[in-house]
């Protein structure tokens, strides 16, 4: 009896740790965020939250009027967020990509290429971002240099801290800074795919292209599963690489959503229109994620049944 | 069914959690009175960073003066300096938690948002009596510690103003031989010293807070306010377009400004200025960072910034916000009269003039103004300033959305300049207009 | 069988774009840092002239770096170890056990990452302050504090990709080893965790460098002697002046740890399951 017990327990008490932890430092928050979004928390009622009035959905409807300019703003820096993720996941996961499965194979100054790519995660991010933006400066700029200067590119020498091609800017530190983790987990990953497979398909008259495609890319694709979702969701919610390279006002064509939240809550003392805005940020979320689960396990679902309860997953070849 | 439970059990915590946390965070524990002295021995003070060359060097100018005060009152002071970057941050939240400094330096700009939500002591004239009283204080700086018609939130620490820097040689050059008094004879010497990659003026265009201090500036001349009586936001009166206007126009029109000081945000102004790259720079207390670069006193002058036309007075003659940095208690202070002994230590003469000279202000005390340290011409230009020709910036709960929101309009406005488009009246108030109806109320 | 030549040229050609890429901020860092002040915002030059070591003596005077990198190191360290170790103990359960409750767990732990930081921000300051004034246990401006916080956030995904790791791990091997008398602890650490090791360094490399990297909760959480480098690093530019030269040397000095300690890791990141297990 007890050592039923005992089982049944088991996966319980493994999970404890972690589940006490995400209850206090998020889960917990989390639902204070959510409260907060029904108050009207002002600057007058910092000191106590409690003797905030509530005031129902009033903030949820300035953050959803599009007549209004807050509204207006709301929308249109949601518009710059998605495309933002888009482009950025996409390029990262794929230089991630490209960059783990051309590394693959054992070639001299694999480890120390290796470990260039890691470089960029590896610096503070407020000194990589501020390095970006020092490059990035219109007059004394690298980037400019070189396109300007050196190759002609451009008939003047264009800003990329002001104006619109400030999403260029910031696409670019964002992929700078994110590929190398892609290319970190897709590294692990390639490990546990068996080399038995890749000699099998060559045998077979498999050139690379199709070994890639074959067995390579299936074999990464529940980790993909996982790191594209992450990806997105760190993307989404990027708080530092746009406040650092801007600063304190972020161009409209980069004004990505957690500045912005950021500036309705912090700036401006209005924590309780800022709650409500990342509470309609948490719901588009989640409704994302669960559609992105839905697809990518439904496309899944038949391996996974042939796996059985205790079997091993069958390399999809 | 099991999951369920779960569901169940999980909700229930969470939902005590939730009420447990709620019910705690009523902010100070010892009431609306603010203050007490259970903890007489020490205090904990919040200095923000004034020392160019960093933090360090900001805890070797008050570590003796500390000493001092520990020696005087047997009141250990726990200093933190605090980089600007954290500032905001930590004051909300030691203000939403009550879990705080006893006494903090901040910004005066801030005096008046946190002083709505009543997180600082006020200095009523009792308060101001154990400081001292009122009278030892610049009026204009004190002018700047707080909405109109309440008792301060604070007391003024340092003062600031912003003056006109020219450089002497680059003048002599062009023949120049007195800085300009007026914008128009500022933008007809910027003219005569714009060519050959350099340019007449250096601005911070990128950078909001500057942004907003000179559109208040230029406001004021103007006859703007960007608040009416009641408080509430009125930034795109036509006053105040004319004034962002000139402001923006000396880069749009002008073109006494290089294109790229629409991105400057980083102080890169100031080193355009310090290399000979710009003749002139709208700043306040410049002097440590023109050094920084290599740029000597004798190199440049200091004037008062230019007015409409020299005949103005009162508020069309203001050349500069009451620009420093205030000295507050913290109203969960568990060392009340520590905290006080203490505002009236830093804010007396001796100390005064310890500090300002360190820092390059200009002391809010009347007295120690008149000391002989003060009286080199980029602190006597400040002090001519705050001496009848500062306003301070709006008291009022909203100031910094204020700064923020005018300050990135001005911003955009240079981002068009640079890039060619047009900046006419028309767009101006576009911008204005936008920022103010951000204002959600 | 050697790999046919154009896919070798493509490889060359693309693998030294990306680390062209990849380190050109890094170059373009090291020659900043070496320069003057005066001289570190003039006109960019590939090759600049008069470099000086003068800001990498600097920078420990203008804030106290080296106690900033100490806080860095026992913050990430510490954050890192645990948060492994809860993961690996959540991962096992969901890869090895089918249990009610697993999908919700699972989703939940993942929404955790949706909610923008900066918005509990300043309800997990209060929930500090109360644990604190209620048990006298100072989590707010304590690097135990910030341990906890940064633990958290690593843990989600840390959770999510181990599951995914162990669950390439064939079970007969855990079963085999229960069999042979471990419990089922001893089977995940004699068979499991050995065999995931490229899999939970790269975890490990995740969580160090989140807790190493953050900024926001550090520049609430902290104060000066608790102070962690990412903001620390923000010290360099003062309200007056931005010391570029120093604030890269500075950088540069603090990564290269970073950069030693990955150097020896990624040994780890390629050994592993395919090496012994599968096979």
């Amino acid at each position: 009896m007890t050592a039923r017990l005992r089982r049944i327990g088991l996966p319980y008490l493994l999970l404890l740790p972690a589940l006490a932890l995400e209850l206090l430092i998020h889960l917990v928050p989390m639902a204070v965020g959510v409260a907060m979004s029904f108050k009207e928390l002002t600057q007058f009622f910092i000191r106590d939250w409690n003797a905030a009035p509530w005031s129902g959905l009033a903030n949820f409807r300035i953050a959803v009027d599009l007549d209004a300019p807050v509204g207006q703003a709301l929308l249109r820096s949601f518009g710059v967020t998605c495309a933002f993720t888009v482009l950025a996941v996409g390029l990262s996961w794929l230089l991630g990509t490209v960059a783990a499965i051309l590394m693959q194979d054992r070639f001299r100054g694999r480890g120390l290429l290796r470990t260039a790519f890691l470089v960029p995660y590896a610096l503070p991010v407020y000194a990589a971002v501020i390095t970006w933006s020092f490059m990035f400066q219109r007059d004394n700029g690298m980037v400019n240099h070189l396109l300007h200067d050196q190759l002609g590119l451009t008939a003047d020498p264009p800003f990329w801290l002001i104006g619109d091609h400030s999403f260029a800017a910031l696409v670019t530190v964002t992929v700078w800074r994110t590929f190398p983790f892609a290319f970190l987990i897709l590294t692990a990953a390639l490990q546990n795919v068996p080399r038995e497979l890749y000699e099998a398909a060559a045998m077979d008259g498999a050139g690379i292209r199709q070994q890639i495609r074959r067995i390579t890319l299936p074999s990464l694709r529940p980790v993909n599963q996982v790191l594209v979702l992450v990806l997105f969701l760190w993307t989404f919610n990027d708080f530092n690489t746009p406040y650092v390279l801007f600063g304190r006002s972020v161009p409209e064509a980069a004004d990505l959503i957690s500045v912005h939240i950021y500036q309705a809550s912090f700036v401006t003392w209005n924590f309780g229109a800022g709650s409500a805005m990342s509470v309609l940020l948490l719901l588009f979320l989640l409704v994302v994620t669960a559609a992105y689960l839905l697809v990518t396990s439904r496309r899944e679902r038949g391996p996974r049944k042939a796996r059985g309860p205790r079997g091993r997953r069958p390399a999809r070849v | 069914m099991r999951t369920n439970r779960l569901r169940t059990a999980v909700g229930a915590t969470l939902a005590a959690a939730l009420t447990a946390l709620t019910a705690g965070c009523g902010g100070s524990p010892t009431g609306a009175a603010g203050g007490s002295n259970t903890n007489p021995r020490t205090l904990t003070y919040w200095a923000s960073n004034q020392a160019g060359s960093g933090i360090e060097q900001d805890k070797k100018i008050l570590a003796p003066e500390l000493a001092k005060f520990e020696r005087q009152t047997g009141i250990k002071v726990e200093l933190e300096v605090v980089p600007w970057a954290d500032l905001l941050n930590r004051v909300l939240a030691a203000a939403t938690s009550g879990q705080g400094p006893d006494v903090l330096n901040i910004g005066n700009t801030w005096s008046a948002s946190l002083q709505a939500g009543g997180s600082l002591l006020p200095f009523d004239d009792k308060t101001l009596a154990k400081v001292g009283g009122k009278d030892r204080f610049a009026p204009s700086a004190l002018a700047a510690t707080g909405a109109a018609g309440k008792d301060p939130a604070a007391v003024p620490l340092y003062s600031l103003a912003y003056g006109l820097y020219y450089n002497k040689q680059r003048f002599r050059e062009a023949g120049i031989d007195k800085p300009p008094a007026t914008w128009d004879e500022l933008a007809a010497v910027g003219k005569k010293l714009t060519g050959d990659g350099r340019y007449g003026v250096a601005l911070e265009g990128g950078n909001p807070v500057e942004n907003a201090h000179h559109a208040f500036i230029l406001g004021k001349q103007h006859g703007a306010a960007f608040f009416d009586a009641q408080g509430r936001p009125a930034f795109d009166s036509p006053a105040a377009v004319e004034a962002v206007k000139q402001y923006v126009d000396l880069m749009a029109k002008e073109k006494i400004a290089a294109p790229g000081n629409a991105e400057y945000g980083q102080n890169q102004s100031v080193k355009d200025f310090a290399t000979g790259k710009a003749a002139m720079l709208l700043w306040q207390a410049a002097g440590s960072s023109l050094k920084v670069h290599g740029m000597r006193p004798d190199a440049y002058g200091v004037a008062p910034m230019p007015l409409q036309k020299t005949a103005d007075r009162g508020d069309r003659a203001v050349t500069s916000m009451v620009a420093g940095i205030n000295l507050a208690v913290f109203r969960g202070t568990d060392n009340l009269d520590g905290a006080l002994k203490f505002v009236k230590f830093m804010t007396s003469t001796p100390e005064q003039k310890a500090l300002n000279s360190a820092y390059g202000s200009v002391p809010p005390i009347v007295e120690a103004q008149r000391d002989p340290a003060f009286a080199g011409p980029e602190q006597a230009m400040q002090r001519a300033a705050l001496d009848g020709h500062a306003a301070p910036l709006p008291q009022v709960p909203e100031e910094s959305q204020f700064e923020t929101l005018v300050g990135t309009a001005v911003k955009e406005l240079f981002a068009d300049a640079a890039a060619g488009r047009p900046v006419t009246t028309d767009s101006v108030k576009q911008r204005l207009s936008k920022a103010q109806q951000q204002m959600a109320k | 069988m050697a790999p046919p030549r154009s896919f070798l040229w493509t490889r060359r050609i693309v693998l030294t774009l990306l680390a062209l890429f990849a380190l050109t901020p890094v170059y373009v860092m090291i020659t900043s840092s070496l320069k003057n002040l005066q001289d570190v915002q003039g006109a960019f030059r590939w090759l600049p002239d008069g470099l000086t070591i003068r800001p990498y003596l600097d920078i420990w005077h203008t804030v106290p770096l080296a106690r900033y990198f100490l806080n860095s190191l026992i913050v990430a360290g510490c954050a890192t170890v645990c948060s492994v170790t809860v993961a690996v103990l959540a991962a096992y359960a969901v890869s090895r056990y089918s249990f009610r409750g697993r999908r919700f767990f699972t989703v939940t732990v993942l929404s955790t990452q949706m909610f923008p930081g900066i918005l509990f921000l300043l309800p997990l300051f209060l929930i500090f302050v109360n644990i604190g004034n209620s048990t006298g246990v100072a989590l707010y401006g304590s690097r135990g504090g910030l341990i906890l916080t940064y633990l958290t956030f690593s843990l989600p995904f840390a959770v999510w990709m181990l599951v995914g790791y162990f669950d390439s791990i064939p079970r007969e091997l855990d079963e085999a080893a229960t069999v042979d008398g471990c419990g089922p602890l001893g089977a995940l650490w004699r068979v499991v965790v050995p065999a995931a090791v490229p899999g939970i360094v790269a975890v490990s490399v995740y969580a160090f460098m989140t807790a190493w990297g953050e900024v926001l909760f550090a520049s609430v959480m902290t104060d000066d002697t608790t102070r962690t480098l990412a903001v620390g690093l923000q010290g360099y530019a003062s309200q007056t002046d931005v010391h570029w030269n120093q604030v890269m040397a500075a950088s540069l000095v603090v990564s290269v740890p970073v950069v030693a300690g990955f150097l020896l890791l990624q040994r780890y990141l390629v050994a592993g399951l395919t090496a012994g297990a599968v096979k």
